[in-house]
């Protein structure tokens, strides 16, 4: 056996040990399953419930990945303004930073007053929320581009926008990458908020009904789906990083496959 | 552009030709100038090297022709035109070997063939035909064949330097800036690329632009050797070097070679030492 397949087997048993801990945990203290149910009640809710729930799952991955992916074009497009002018780092980045500080809780009502509940604000909060790493990553990403690989071009006459597309952007994948894996994360918690504070579709307000007729476990059943969406969003963009820019980690099978 | 400035241009046929070029850096209270008074010509077809201690001005000079750098005083004529004004065609190679990361050998050298015109237009077109060609065949010139296919890290630093020698030369430049390309690489090495680089000059015959502090270096592949000195950076001293080519590494060892040398690396000690008892 390899090693690697080694350490994967290690850390599936270590994950799943985790659950067959707390399941242990909740019968040996006959935990309540109003505080906190055990994880095979939580499957079994799942399985139950499965009808009802899976509408909602849908409504809030098609939510979360049209606020990423507005997110990515207006995080790209802002990233490379500020990565590639002065001015524009001096206007947009104390604004940025301000902007990202206000908890995001704060805006739903604003987004609910201009657009209405339901999917608009989920969308726009899951933008607004994911928009900031990718904004920071790409800008830092364009800004630290080696001059001499921009000398090589201006040598070579080329203009501004050949210079950035040929050298900048190229050179920006690995950070923009890295922020998606963590703005993917954060869209999710973006869409759930604003379903949670008004919305009648999406996992957050089944949560927040599940919640108030004290059905925990539904309630928990929908932190496993939202953990599960996010792992699974995570490791798409993990495969996709690793064919773009396999460059950065000099990957051994990257020469062979991209 | 006035009538006496236009006839003046049209008599210059030197491909460089720096007029009283200053270059000072700073503001007014800690000046430092890196180029004085500097004039320097150089004829269609000359291999040039500019030697000299660090910080005596050999690559201001070189940024000044590439024109990444604006002299604060003076003027610059490349092909007889202003710089700025000319299209004239350049070839680039750093110290380092300045590859891209992200593509292949191959595509790192077909690079210029995606920027300078003519050859931008037919990009798309060529890519993967005629200038995939071009590029294989350079890099076979320089013993890369068969490496087109991998990245810069999978190649040792003279090979890296090699190839970034490809994409300085893949466009066919008129004028071609060597700044320090071989500095970094081991004594063998070096020896190996002077030979390939005086067989890619014997052939296509380019203007060059050589930087180096190493002399043995500049005598070997020159034809015209600058020596220049520091604080303030002038050009000293400017000699011709007469040995027949195709040179080999045996020229280095006979005398005449030997007393150039040593004559060169009088002037730069002098001139240093000049430098040193002042304050």
């Amino acid at each position: 056996m390899s090693a690697a397949a080694k350490r994967q087997i290690l850390s599936a048993i270590c994950i799943l040990g985790f659950f067959v801990l707390w399941e242990i945990i909740c019968v040996a203290f006959h935990v309540s399953d109003l505080v906190l149910p055990r994880p095979s009640q939580v499957l079994v809710t799942l399985w139950t419930q499965f009808p009802a729930i899976w509408p909602h799952t849908v409504q809030t991955v098609y939510t979360t990945l049209l606020g990423l992916g507005l997110g990515i074009v207006f995080g790209l497009a802002l990233g490379m303004l500020i990565g590639s002018s002065r001015l524009a780092y001096d206007v947009a980045y104390p604004l940025l930073v301000g902007f990202s500080s206000i908890p995001k809780v704060a805006i739903v009502p604003i987004l609910v007053l201009w657009f209405g509940s339901g999917t608009v604000p989920a969308v726009l909060t899951a933008m607004v929320m994911c928009i900031f790493p990718i904004v920071v990553n790409v800008a830092a990403g364009l800004a630290s581009t080696e001059p001499e690989l921009q000398d090589v071009m201006r040598t070579l006459k080329a203009t501004k926008l050949e210079i950035l597309w040929n050298i900048g952007l190229p050179r920006t994948m690995p950070y923009f990458f890295a922020s998606l894996k963590v703005a993917a994360t954060l869209a999710f918690v973006g869409t759930v908020i604003s379903e949670t504070v008004a919305s009648n579709r999406g996992i957050g307000n089944v949560m927040m009904i599940a919640s108030s007729s004290f059905d925990v476990p539904l309630v928990f059943a929908g932190l496993f789906i939202l953990a599960a969406l996010g792992v699974a969003l995570y490791v798409i963009f993990s495969v996709i990083e690793g064919r773009v820019t396999g460059w950065a980690r000099r990957g051994d099978n990257f020469s062979a496959g991209g | 552009m006035n009538q006496a400035l236009a006839t003046d241009i049209a008599i210059r046929n030197a491909i460089i030709d720096l007029e009283r070029v200053n270059v000072t850096f700073g503001g007014e209270k800690n000046k430092t100038v890196a180029l004085a008074e500097t004039s320097l010509r150089i004829e269609n077809g000359e291999f040039v090297a500019l030697v000299g201690p660090s910080g005596c001005g050999k690559s201001t000079i070189l940024k000044l022709v590439a024109g990444t750098l604006s002299p604060s005083e003076g003027h610059i004529f490349v092909t007889g035109r202003e710089i700025g004004a000319n299209d004239v065609r350049i070839g680039m190679a750093f110290q380092n070997p300045t590859l891209l990361p992200w593509l292949n050998i191959r595509d790192n050298v077909m690079m210029p063939l995606k920027i300078v015109p003519p050859f931008k237009r037919d990009f798309a077109r060529k890519k993967s035909g005629e200038y995939r060609d071009r590029a294989e065949a350079l890099l076979a010139k320089v013993g890369l064949s068969g490496f087109g296919d991998k990245f810069p890290w999978q190649l040792s630093g003279g090979m890296q330097q090699r190839a970034s020698l490809c994409r300085a030369l893949i466009h066919d430049p008129t004028l071609l800036l060597l700044d320090e390309p071989f500095g970094a690489l081991d004594q063998f090495t070096r020896e190996e690329l002077w030979e390939i680089m005086q067989t890619l000059w014997i052939e296509r015959r380019p203007t060059v632009l050589l930087v180096t502090h190493d002399l043995k270096e500049a005598a070997y592949l020159a034809t015209r050797i600058c020596v220049m000195q520091a604080r303030p950076g002038r050009i000293i001293d400017d000699s011709v070097v007469p040995f027949a080519r195709p040179r080999t590494i045996d020229v280095s060892f006979q005398p005449e070679f030997v007393s150039l040398t040593q004559r060169l690396r009088e002037r730069i000690v002098a001139a240093r030492a000049v430098h040193e008892v002042q304050p």
